[in-house]
């Protein structure tokens, strides 16, 4: 998912795409080798599931699954989903304004890419029986959330180049472990949304490149956003490993498989050596190298303004949904004539065939 | 519609000039293409996070996106032409509108979908044998430009062509808003195919295959093609409608604000 900032729910790069491939190469190992050997095809569904997350084998939609689990996939995909949706307001915000027209090329694409991530994902939360729909409806109404970095406001344009480092960067710390999700639907969909990922992010880092090398009042501007836009990206990871509701369970289903704090440090220790190498300072007077823990000392972010953000409360929030809302109100029109065209082709195709 | 009733071709209506003929320079005409094409994609890309399906977003800024690389591969050869030293991002960011050569038909709010899917259809439907054209013309440079954006424009039409045959023939409220929008935005073609016998295609030898496109999809989307005789043009003269002057000051904002930085 694109962070663990939701309402209560469990949960650039430093070698992470290795980690994709990786994943990758472990599916398709795990297919080869089929479920023949530690899983017994004959046993009760109940056992069979169990032996299939020890085994490190991948649950596929036919099979049978415990109810929780299905419900904790559904909701946590279609999250991760409403957040690649919403997600591209943010960075939308500055294709109409990019200051070249080759970053508006990269930013346009990058959308778009968002926009994609969304409907695989969708497409996964459908094998677990519920449609694209009443998911949509879902994020609509407010009952299920989106990732809580995106009622942040882009403010100027080093934000884009921030929100591909830091965000995209945290998003992909949490998703490469979820390239080895127990769930096979939900495993490949991430892969191949984290080689995007990549991508952005690496996008992201050069914006901020080229602003601190840049003029006094462009290195001002990266300085500045990498400022507001730390501790948010911090918080992706989610409330704290002792506060975190969902997560044992999680890891026992094999579908989460690190905690928040060990993302979270994962992500702090990444970024360190990427900002001393961009030349811009992280906004904590408490980051240090600590030998024993061989990790950097970290400032925690503000919990208390995750959670008023997840509750509604964020810069954004309301914006984000208002805009959603609109454009899928404003679009009922337009899928209301399709339908009726389809129909009226589908009637037209069998009185020709009858 | 009846393919007998041709809309006269009019003169540009230009308030600075009084020949017909726009400057038809290489330069001129390469220009004009490359901002016909970023303006386009300017507006299509306003679309992102709006449209009326997800994939119908990636749709249209797909869309967008192949305007702008045709905008970019134009706009960079036109520099090279002109032979002063700018590059696409100059062209692009540090003109004002009346030094812009694009069709108004482009730089025309959006409206609703309608209104968008009639302009991108009447666009891609002038494109289509603009750049099949061009890829044959004697200038190496915009033979292969037009070689290259002319598969784009063939899958542009195609999906407009889809849309407008949809809403066209769709709900009641759909063919309604369809045919307001080919109303509104009709009268604004006729300038795409003043004829400009010098320029390296003469976009008058363009307005047959358009009309037999234009003629065959609305029929088949049960519209009717509009009789205006109104055919308001200029934007080849860089005297352009209302509406681009703000475009491109949300366009150039940044750019103009950090004068030389490199992004
Ligand atoms: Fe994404
Ligand atoms: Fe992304």
């Amino acid at each position: 998912m694109y962070g663990n900032d939701f309402a209560a729910v469990d949960a650039p790069d430093g070698g992470l795409l290795g980690q994709v491939e990786a994943a990758e190469a472990a599916l398709r190992a795990a297919a080869a080798r089929g479920r023949g050997g530690a899983v017994a095809a004959g046993a009760d569904p109940e056992s069979y599931f169990a032996d299939v997350i020890n085994a490190d084998q991948k649950i596929e939609p036919r099979d049978w699954m415990p109810e929780a689990y299905r419900r904790t996939l559904i909701r946590q995909i279609a999250q991760h989903a409403h957040s690649e949706i919403v997600g591209m307001q943010p960075e939308g915000n500055w294709i109409s304004r990019a200051p070249s027209l080759k970053r508006k090329a990269i930013l346009l694409a990058k959308v778009q890419d968002e926009a994609g991530h969304g409907l695989y994902l969708y497409a996964a939360a459908e094998t677990l029986g519920v449609s694209r729909d009443e998911l949509v409806d879902l994020l609509l109404s407010g009952r299920q959330k989106y990732s809580s970095i995106f009622n942040y406001p882009t403010l100027t344009w080093a934000d884009v180049g921030v929100v591909g480092w830091l965000v995209d960067g945290a998003a992909i710390v949490n998703q490469v472990p979820l390239c080895r999700c127990s769930y096979g639907p939900y495993a490949r969909a991430m892969i191949r949304v984290c080689k995007e990922e990549s991508f952005h992010q690496r996008q992201g880092y050069e914006i901020l490149h080229t602003l601190a090398h840049g003029t006094p009042a462009q290195k001002a501007m990266a300085q500045d956003a990498v400022d507001r836009w730390w501790y948010p990206s911090l918080a992706m990871f989610g409330p704290p490993d002792g506060d975190s509701t969902h997560s044992a369970q999680s890891m026992a289903w094999k579908i989460k498989r690190f905690s928040n704090d060990e993302l979270r440090q994962r992500f702090v220790d990444m970024c360190v050596q990427q900002a001393e190498t961009l030349g811009l300072t992280l906004p904590d007077p408490g980051l240090r190298w600590n030998p024993e823990r061989q990790a950097y000392d970290f400032t925690q972010p503000d919990y208390d303004e995750l959670m008023r953000v997840i509750s509604g409360d964020g810069p954004c929030n309301r914006q984000r949904m208002a805009h959603r809302r609109r454009a899928h109100a404003e679009g009922a029109w337009v899928r209301e004539a399709a339908a009726a065209y389809a129909a009226k082709r589908a009637r037209h195709e069998e009185r020709v065939a009858a | 519609m009846s393919a007998r009733s041709e809309p006269v071709l009019r003169a540009p209506q230009s308030r600075t000039k009084t020949s017909p003929v726009s400057a038809s320079g290489p330069f001129e005409f390469t220009l004009a293409l490359g901002d016909d094409a970023l303006v386009a994609a300017q507006r299509l890309a306003e679309w992102t996070s709006r449209a009326p399906e997800m994939e119908e977003d990636v749709a249209l800024s797909n869309i967008a996106l192949d305007q702008l690389g045709a905008a970019r591969l134009l706009l960079t050869y036109a520099g090279e032409l002109e032979g002063a030293g700018r590059d696409e991002d100059a062209l692009a960011y540090l003109r004002d509108d009346r030094e812009f050569r694009n069709c108004l038909l482009v730089e025309l709010p959006n409206g609703d979908f309608a209104v968008t899917m009639a302009k991108l259809f009447f666009l891609a439907a002038y494109q289509l044998p603009l750049y099949t054209a061009l890829a044959g013309c004697g200038d190496e440079q915009l033979a292969a430009i037009g070689g290259k954006a002319r598969k784009e424009s063939a899958y542009h039409l195609d999906h407009a062509a889809l849309w407008v045959r949809r809403l066209g023939d769709g709900t009641g409220e759909s063919h309604r808003r369809m045919q307001a929008a080919v109303d509104g935005t009709w009268p604004y073609v006729h300038e795409l195919f003043a004829a400009d016998p010098a320029a390296p295609v003469d976009p008058a030898t363009l307005r047959a295959d358009f009309d037999a496109t234009v003629t065959t999809v609305l029929a088949e989307a049960t519209l009717t093609r509009p009789e205006s005789g109104w055919a308001p043009a200029g934007g080849r003269d860089g005297v352009h409608t209302e509406h681009l002057s703000y475009l491109l000051a949300e366009m150039q904002v940044l750019h103009r604000a950090h004068p030389g930085a490199r992004w």
